[in-house]
């Protein structure tokens, strides 16, 4: 019944499930940015730093896409590591999308 | 300070980490990428509580919700970077069968947030009429 090759710990899907979470985070983020753009009264300046914050939204979720696919792969080695280049943008992201955040609330 | 520029570098530079010793189990960089990813998630919480300060307190003085707001937007750009910092580190030092990094940031950032959350109990109890 079992299949020897699978790994039992199911790591790589472990690895998806925490970037689904991390994207779902980000959502709530976008969200309550959105919020605060229209709460504040939209002027030009926070409907700029709001549609900056859904294009950072989505570099993140096509950073998150393009890992899960990698993940998917079936080798007998696993699935290769993260590039440290993906981690950066997934992280520039964050501070940038932080930095938009800031422009929102002054 | 220095060692934290040189990290810079391995952060846009993936062959010059390729170049260092062997490829660990897969398993182990998969554990570090999910370590990295919760950091990231609590990052994005930090990002989240700043729109929440500003957004769901409007009765405060304005000054004390910007910077309550300021203050966790910070935090958590400071999270994201050290985020990628320290996965970098633990990659390397896996690569390399080195001991694994150890870090003072989770003290000082549950330090700060208790900070922050009595602030914000203070804040929220006596600084109505402020």
């Amino acid at each position: 019944m079992t299949t020897p090759d699978r790994d039992p710990g199911l790591q790589p899907e472990r690895t998806r499930l925490a970037w689904r979470r991390t994207t779902l985070a980000g959502t709530v983020v976008a969200v309550l940015a959105a919020r605060s753009a229209l709460h504040n009264g939209p002027t030009a300046a926070r409907v700029l730093a709001c549609a900056l914050c859904a294009a950072l939204w989505l570099g993140f979720l096509t950073v998150a896409h393009h890992r899960i696919s990698t993940l998917a792969t079936t080798e007998r080695n696993g699935p290769a590591a993260l590039s440290p280049k993906h981690a950066t943008a997934a992280a520039l992201c964050i501070v940038a999308l932080a930095g938009c955040a800031a422009a929102l609330v002054l | 300070m220095i060692e934290f520029v040189r990290n810079v570098r391995l952060w846009f530079a993936p062959e010059r980490i390729r170049e260092d010793g062997g490829t660990p189990d897969y398993r182990f960089s998969l554990a570090n990428e999910r370590t990295f990813l919760a950091w990231l998630r609590t990052a994005l919480a930090l990002i989240g509580g700043g729109f929440a300060v500003d957004q769901f307190l409007p009765d405060l003085r304005w000054g004390w919700r910007v910077g309550l707001a300021l203050g966790l937007l910070a935090a958590g750009v400071l999270c994201s970077l050290r985020a990628v910092n320290h996965w970098v580190r633990c990659e390397r030092a896996m690569r390399r069968g080195e001991d694994l990094p150890v870090s003072r940031f989770p003290a000082l950032l549950s330090i700060v947030i208790a900070i922050v959350a009595v602030a914000m109990v203070a804040v929220v109890l006596f600084g109505w009429e402020g």
